[in-house]
Parts: C-alpha cells; sequence; structure tokens
C-alpha cells in the first residue's frame, strides 16, 4: 500500500460524511439531485470497499492500519481494516444502495432529509467497521445511532413515534452503559486502543482482572442490546415492523453491529492468550443466543404480519450469530459470517418485499394514508399515482419468485446461500477438533445449538410457507399490487447478490474461513496495530 | 473526596435509575440527564484524582505521572458531553412530536386501563 491507495481507507467514513453534510445545505425540493449524490457516492463506497476487500484478502495476514494524524498507535486513534470489516463494508453498502433505489419514487418525499440521513447512517456503520478504538467506537455507534432515529421516524405517524421513543431510550441507557464500560477497561488498562489491550490482557495482575471483567460484561450489555439478544431485544419487532421499508432494510445490517463489537472483542481480547481470562464470557453469549433463537422462533410463529415476521427474522438472526461467536471455534466462526452476509441481504431484500406485498391491501393503505396525513400536505398524493414508474410485468409472478427466495434464505434451505451457512455451522459444531481428526467428543452447548438451529429453521418454514398461502396464493379477490420497476431492482439485487453467493461459494466460503482463521489467531494484527510487525 | 464522589455518582446514578422506570416521558428524560451526570463523573473518576494537578506537562519536567492529572478522561468527558446533549436534544424533539400525535406524556402512548 502505497501513496493515494494508503488513504482508501478513510474514504468509507469520509466520503458520506461529505456528501451527508453537503445534503444538509441543498433544498428539500432538489431532490433527484440528492438521489443522484447518493446514488454515487454509495457506488463510490461499493467500489472501495470491493477493492479494499481484494487487498485484505490479497495481503494474507498483513492489514491496513490507518494512523489518524500519523500519530503513534499509543497516542492516536487507529483505523484497522482486515478481512472483516472490508467484508462488512462491501455489504453495507449494498444495503444502502437497496434502500436508497428503493425509496426514490415514494419514500424519500414522506419526510425531511432521507438522503442526507441515509449517507450519515452509512458513515457511522463504515466508521464503527474501521475503526481500532474503543472510545471512536462508541463515537461512531452514536453518530449511526443518531441517524437511526432519524430514519425510524422517517414517514413520521403514530406507530413509528411510539415505537422510536422506546428505541431511542434503550439505546441511550445503552450508551451509557457502553461509556461506564469503556470508561473502567481506561481506568485498569489505560489504554483504549484494541490492540494494545490485547496486548496488555495477558500481562494485568490478577488483582485487576475482576474490573477488566466487569468492564467488558457492561460494554458487552451495551452491544447485545444493540444486537437484541434476549432479554435485551425487545424494543426490535416493534421498531423495525413500524419503520419505513427503506430504513427496516438498512436497520438489518445495524443489528449486525452489535454481533461485529461482540465478535471482534471476545477474539482479541480473551482469545486463548488472555492467560486467567481466556474465554470470558464465551457462555454466556451462546446461552444468549441460543435463547434469543428460541424466542425468536417463537416470535416467528406467533406473528400474524409480515413486518412482524421480518422482525422476528432479524431475532433468529441475531440469535444464531451471537450463538456461534460464543462457540469460539474457528470453523463455526467461518460458517457464521457466510451467514451474517446471506441473512443481511435475505433480511434487507425481504424488508422491501413486504411492502411491495402488503401495498394492494387494506391495512398498508391505511398507514400510509396516516402517514400523508401526519406528514405530507396533501401534495404527494397526485404524485403517487405515477410515482411508481413503470408497472413491471406479471407482478404477483415476480414478489411470489422473490418471496420464495427470502423464505429459502432465511430458513437455510439448499440450494441458497443459508443453507451453505448453516451446514459449515452444523460441520463445525460437530467435528470441534476439525474434519481429519475423526470423531471428537461435541460438547453440550454444541448439541444446543444444533438442535436451535435446526428447529428455528422449521419454524421459519412453517411461518413463511403460512404467509406466502395467505398473501400470495389465497389472495386472489384483491387487486394486484402495481410495482414500479425500480421498486423491485433492489430485491432483486440483494437476492442475485446471494445467488452469486451460491454460485461462487467455494471462494466466498474460502474468504470466510480465512477472515475466522485470522480472527481466532489476532496476535499478528495486534503487532501490525502496534506498528511492531512487519 | 473519595467518597463525595462515590456519593454524588451513586445518588445521580439511583434517582436516574429510579425515573427512567417511571411512565412519563418528562420523567424519562430526567431520568437520562441524571444517569448521564453520573456516568460522567464516573468517567472523571476513572483519571484518578490527583489534587491541583494540571493535565499537561511542565517545560522540562520528566513525564512523572504523579505531577500531572490523566488528560485522556477529561476529553472522554467533554465528548461525552457533547454528544449525550445532542441525543438528549433529540430525544426531546421526538417527545414533543409523541406528546402531539398521542395527546398524552406516557411512554406507552396512552397509560395502561
Amino acid at each position: 500500500m502505497t501513496g493515494w491507495q494508503q488513504h482508501l481507507m478513510v474514504l468509507p467514513i469520509a466520503l458520506p460524511l461529505i456528501v451527508g453534510a453537503m445534503m444538509i445545505a441543498l433544498d428539500e425540493q432538489r431532490s433527484r439531485l440528492k438521489a443522484a449524490m447518493g446514488i454515487a457516492s454509495i457506488l463510490v463506497m461499493l467500489g472501495v470497499g470491493i477493492a479494499l476487500a481484494l487487498q485484505a484478502h490479497a495481503g494474507g495476514t498483513a492489514i491496513g492500519v490507518y494512523r489518524l494524524g500519523n500519530w503513534p498507535t499509543s497516542f492516536g486513534i487507529v483505523l484497522m481494516l482486515d478481512r472483516l470489516s472490508a467484508l462488512l463494508l462491501v455489504l453495507t453498502s449494498l444495503l444502502g444502495l437497496a434502500a436508497l433505489l428503493y425509496a426514490l419514487p415514494r419514500w424519500q418525499r414522506m419526510g425531511a432529509h432521507f438522503h442526507a440521513l441515509l449517507q450519515f447512517q452509512l458513515m457511522g456503520l463504515n466508521g464503527a467497521f474501521l475503526t481500532g478504538d474503543l472510545f471512536n467506537l462508541f463515537v461512531f455507534f452514536e453518530v449511526l445511532l443518531a441517524a437511526s432515529y432519524g430514519l425510524a421516524l422517517h414517514g413520521s405517524g403514530v406507530a413509528r413515534v411510539k415505537a422510536g421513543l422506546h428505541y431511542i431510550s434503550i439505546n441511550l441507557a445503552a450508551s451509557l452503559l457502553f461509556l461506564i464500560g469503556v470508561s473502567m477497561i481506561y481506568g485498569v488498562a489505560g489504554t483504549l486502543n484494541m490492540a494494545d489491550l490485547a496486548a496488555r490482557i495477558p500481562s494485568m495482575p490478577a488483582a485487576n482482572r475482576p474490573l477488566l471483567e466487569a468492564g467488558a460484561a457492561i460494554l458487552g450489555i451495551a452491544f447485545l442490546a444493540k444486537a437484541a439478544m434476549w432479554p435485551l431485544g425487545f424494543w426490535l419487532m416493534p421498531t423495525y415492523a413500524a419503520a419505513s421499508p427503506p430504513s427496516a432494510a438498512i436497520f438489518s445490517m445495524m443489528s449486525k453491529v452489535g454481533i461485529y463489537a461482540v465478535l471482534r472483542l471476545v477474539l482479541l481480547l480473551f482469545g486463548p492468550e488472555a492467560g486467567a481470562s481466556a474465554g470470558f464470557g464465551g457462555t454466556w453469549v451462546m446461552a444468549g443466543g441460543i435463547a434469543t433463537i428460541a424466542f425468536g422462533a417463537v416470535s416467528v410463529l406467533a406473528t400474524q404480519d409480515l413486518p412482524r415476521l421480518a422482525g422476528a427474522s432479524v431475532l433468529i438472526s441475531s440469535g444464531t450469530l451471537l450463538a456461534a461467536v460464543g462457540a469460539g471455534q474457528a470453523a463455526v466462526t467461518g460458517g457464521a459470517l457466510f451467514y451474517l452476509v446471506s441473512s443481511a441481504l435475505a433480511i434487507g431484500a425481504f424488508f422491501l418485499l413486504v411492502e411491495l406485498l402488503e401495498r394492494g391491501r387494506e391495512v398498508g393503505a391505511d398507514v400510509l394514508a396516516v402517514t400523508l396525513e401526519a406528514f405530507g400536505d396533501g401534495e404527494e398524493e397526485d404524485v403517487e399515482d405515477d410515482a411508481a414508474g413503470v408497472p413491471i410485468p406479471a407482478t404477483m409472478a415476480v414478489l411470489g419468485a422473490c418471496f420464495l427466495c427470502c423464505a429459502l434464505l432465511l430458513a437455510g434451505l439448499p440450494p441458497l446461500p443459508g443453507f451453505i451457512a448453516k451446514f459449515a455451522m452444523l460441520t463445525g459444531i460437530l467435528n470441534p477438533a476439525g474434519l481429519s481428526e475423526g470423531p471428537a467428543l461435541v460438547p453440550p452447548g454444541g448439541w444446543a445449538l444444533l438442535i436451535a438451529l435446526i428447529v428455528s429453521g422449521f419454524a421459519t418454514v412453517v411461518a413463511m410457507a403460512r404467509a406466502g398461502i395467505r398473501n400470495i396464493w389465497a389472495a386472489s379477490d384483491r387487486a394486484v399490487p402495481r410495482v414500479g420497476a425500480i421498486e423491485i431492482a433492489p430485491v432483486l439485487l440483494l437476492l442475485f447478490v446471494c445467488l452469486g453467493m451460491t454460485a461462487a461459494a467455494g471462494p466466498v466460503m474460502r474468504y470466510m474461513q480465512a477472515t475466522a482463521a485470522a480472527l481466532h489467531a489476532p496476535q499478528e494484527m495486534v503487532q501490525q496495530v502496534l506498528g511492531r510487525g512487519p | 473526596m473519595e467518597l463525595i464522589l462515590a456519593l454524588a455518582i451513586g445518588v445521580l446514578g439511583g434517582s436516574g435509575v429510579w425515573l427512567l422506570m417511571r411512565p412519563r416521558t418528562f420523567q424519562l428524560i430526567i431520568g437520562l440527564s441524571l444517569l448521564s451526570y453520573a456516568v460522567n463523573l464516573f468517567i472523571f473518576s476513572m483519571g484518578r484524582f490527583p489534587i491541583g494537578a494540571p493535565p499537561i506537562l511542565e517545560p522540562g519536567s520528566s513525564g512523572d505521572p504523579a505531577t500531572f492529572a490523566d488528560p485522556l478522561p477529561q476529553s472522554l468527558v467533554l465528548t461525552a458531553i457533547v454528544i449525550g446533549f445532542a441525543t438528549t436534544a433529540l430525544f426531546l424533539v421526538v417527545m414533543l412530536a409523541a406528546r402531539g400525535l398521542t395527546g398524552g406524556d406516557h411512554v406507552d402512548g396512552r397509560p395502561p386501563r
């Protein structure tokens, strides 16, 4: 990495910040210009993300370190880029692109500053994935949360404001816990740099360890509330179901931030080298994850309407990822990363699809009418009819095929990547010592996770089949929803990426396994971030 | 000094948590504000308290940690105050919107019957 390439890393944070700030200065009427700026910015982010991912993958164990202001690591703030960060950057910009495209015909006019908020949301997400410093992580969390408050309320209406009130208060309280955790860790270890912490924890005196672990646990509660672990995740379903579909699609990435933070910190700070603290919290994360899967499976079966069904699938996805992280094996983590990507794409597509399916029904029309009443001045109504653009042919067939794809992805049935991911995780669970080592003793937690994965997949199949029959097959008497090409395009984009992951499952899985292996052996990364490495 | 600070954090935090559990939005926001004061004091206390020591190095001094206060928690507190202030203001706006839309100040929109 030389010259300008070195500065590529800071672009996913700096670009949306600048573009978003410029959008605020523009008048609300110029939505066309804002949309063009937004799309250009996200496309650049996507390109940079892919370039960084290729670079990280080609670089082997070498990771990107960007010292802001060129201060040495122990004084300044660093950004670090490994395969995991690069992967999540790509995923974020894909979901951002889908949300933005979907919002073009209709939703961008339902409230103020949609495009600027989306840019800030992406900035916060990218920053959280890139930063190598705990307090900087807090700052980016606040950026993405502040933008998400705006996006959750986008379109206004009673349901959104009520759900938003709970969402914001939960997150403000969780942020305070975050601060307590961070300051306790600083008080004990004297540094907030993640790599520096990882280097200092092994030699920490035993007297300080309880304080460090308490700080890490409090920090963990803040992350787990974000990842909606049971019993911290009751806010998720009402908020996500009430949010406007483009916001909900980008939120499917937001719940992954908490999981990213847990994954990164558990493996970095409490890996095998951490001495007496090794493996701290793993059992709790796993137990919480399994409880979340159980809660999500019950919710999936219990929900009647589609947006809440999508919200419940977020819970199952979060629970699966947390339990897999808690298992603490590189093979399971690799499968979990594959699952993270496929489930984020599938849930994003599903949130967008749900609104298209609901459009023909009175319930959806009511919500839209309330929204217009609360926010619009009647001007939108005449735009409404032709806003969706060119209607696509065979609407119900296309929607049905997309629904089927989402169902297969969420339930983890072949041939889509949801199945490959679950298969990889189960292989890892059943062969803790590696495939070549022959049969080994599977820990009880492994069996519990295996049962939870299978049962939750079954519950999802039942719920999705029921919803599909009710909304696509049995509803012959209702009007076919008018769906514009630009609205179905983002759903198709996300699903095609999933299909691509099936077609290229080998290379993608190798990338994930290499990521997991690097995460489970972070010494190399620590040395490089501290500037002692090659 | 330690006792006074610990009591202040405890009283602020306890009152904040109690108010957070109350059903009115006004109590909620005051509770969150009190909690954030408690957290800010807590962060500050993580830098220990060398009394009368400035958070800068004297010219020509060797950098003995006993002679200067740790500047990092102070800057963390400053950042946390700014962010907390902004999010509280944002929350206030949402509360006003909820008041306007639901016609009440209950956190669930209306009190349970």
